[in-house]
């Protein structure tokens, strides 16, 4: 531990983004949902008396963006009291959401309570495939939310996951967003975490598929300028560089699952060998500044070549740890993204694997059955390289 | 850059918040998953963006404020900026 860089990155810094996952329970069972494939095996929720207990000591520690998020937060019936909690204690307050139990009732009601901002995630743009993707039937009624939204005078902020069965509708997604009058538009392509990544070989696109939705974005952009702004989010596996996960783990972001399990970030309940640490047992700054689970990633004494003494160490933190972990079987090697990583062939076969599976597809059809994210289905993680020794 | 007039009345948008943050010793603006640290002079002006006062008003005050004179252009040029931004809008 000597070997360490002396004091400042290991100065955790303040915990400013909060993300409290409310629950798991969801009405929706999307196929790309970054939840753990367990999660029905969790412990049960905190109680509205918790939530605010840790409200409370996280704004005392800086925490001041506040997403809630789940599962589907509008299932927590005391949303409504967890959110005017958190305004009168000075929050900026997000709700990501499905827009699945929202009614016009609530949405006066969170808005009263001091809401500032809802996130609305559509699956497509079709009825058929929205509801197929999320094994549901909510087309009609996302739609209707949407216009509770804007009447509301939130602005209209979409968020739709994209994957090979709907990347090819990106014009209708956005000819859509447009119709809705959608100010943002987030194109967030999967990420492979949680059932997405038991369902990785049906949902990767084709970097031809890529390509054309990136081409097709640019027309919009150039058509609708500032009016509408739509990010795209290329997917992890066709780029060359990792993300900065969370700005390095234990850096700015706190997570809590429904349980009260306090993760440094959303899908770190699969990393091995950490001891995650529950609200229900320590304050919120005794995990954030003491635990070892939020200090194990902090600083660079965890990192392995070709991260340790790589130059570009302290822009990207190695990327991010659960990829390295689903895809290597180790949290601390180099985010297999990375094209300087002694992994990246597993990330540029596995996109290798889609291009054929893709091409021997019929449209639309998947090759294998998609696994759709259910309560009743418990499934442990398994790791890519478990997976290849199984095979 | 757009035209920015002084008769123009920017106001912070929707969605978006200012406020003082003690553990950061700074004005924040806060939106989805992100914030703006301001410095000072940014503080200064986004704080009189209430989509009452207009450019001039907000320069002027700012200098009454402060005892400083000629610092027209610069408030300008940053509420053309936090116009670009999107952090403002002005109604028309």
């Amino acid at each position: 531990m000597n070997a360490a860089p002396p004091s400042a990155a290991l100065t955790p810094r303040l915990p400013l983004w909060l993300l409290l996952e409310l629950t798991y329970r969801c009405p929706l069972h999307c196929v790309f949902c970054y939840n753990p494939t367990e999660f029905a095996k969790t412990g049960a929720e905190l109680a509205t008396a918790d939530w605010i207990r840790v409200l409370r000591e996280a704004r005392a520690l800086g925490s001041v963006q506040l997403g809630l998020s789940g599962g589907e937060p509008l299932v927590r019936e005391d949303l409504e009291t967890l959110v005017a909690e958190a305004h009168a204690l000075g929050y900026y307050i997000n709700l990501i959401t499905s827009g699945v139990g929202m009614t016009a009732a609530r949405i006066a009601a969170l808005k009263a309570a001091g809401l500032d901002h809802i996130q609305l995630s559509f699956q497509d743009s079709t009825r058929v495939m929205n509801d197929f993707l999320s094994s549901t039937r909510t087309f009609e009624l996302k739609e209707k939310v949407a216009e509770l939204i804007r009447s509301h005078g939130y602005p209209m902020v979409l968020n739709v996951v994209l994957h090979r069965l709907n990347i090819d509708h990106v014009g209708e997604i956005l000819d859509m967003a447009e119709r809705m009058g959608a100010e943002y538009v987030e194109l967030a392509n999967t990420q492979y975490y949680g059932w997405a990544w038991l369902n990785r070989a049906q949902l990767m696109p084709s970097r031809a598929q890529l390509e054309r939705a990136e081409e097709v974005t640019r027309r919009f952009r150039a058509r609708l300028g500032n009016r509408m702004k739509i990010y795209f989010v290329v997917p992890d596996y066709f780029e060359t560089r990792p993300k900065p996960c969370m700005n390095g783990l234990g850096s700015v972001f706190l997570a809590l699952a429904p349980d009260g399990t306090a993760m440094p970030c959303h899908a770190a309940r699969m990393l091995p060998g950490l001891t995650l640490p529950n609200v229900r047992e320590q304050s919120v700054r005794e995990i954030w500044y003491d635990s070892p689970a939020f200090n194990r990633f902090r600083g660079e004494a965890w990192m392995k070549e070709p991260c340790r003494s790589c130059p570009e160490r302290g822009k990207d933190f190695g990327g991010c740890r659960c990829q390295a972990y689903l895809l290597t079987g180790d949290p601390d090697n180099a985010d297999p993204v990375c094209e300087l990583s002694p992994h990246h062939h597993l990330v540029t076969e596995a996109v290798m694997r889609a291009e054929q599976a893709a091409a021997a597809e019929g449209e639309g059809t998947p090759a294998a059955p998609l696994v759709f994210r259910d309560h009743r289905v418990s499934i442990p993680v398994v790791v890519a390289t478990e997976n290849a020794a199984r095979r | 850059m757009s035209e920015l007039a002084d008769t123009a009345r920017p106001v912070i948008r929707r969605g978006l918040k200012l406020q003082w943050e003690q553990p950061q010793n700074a004005y924040v603006l806060l939106y989805p998953e992100g914030q703006l640290l301001l410095n000072q002079s940014a503080a200064e002006i986004l704080k009189r963006c209430d989509g009452v006062r207009t450019v001039a008003d907000i320069i002027a005050d700012i200098e009454r404020t402060h005892s400083l004179s000629g610092i027209g252009p610069d408030v300008t040029a940053f509420v053309a900026l936090a116009l670009e931004q999107r952090w403002v809008e002005v109604h028309a």
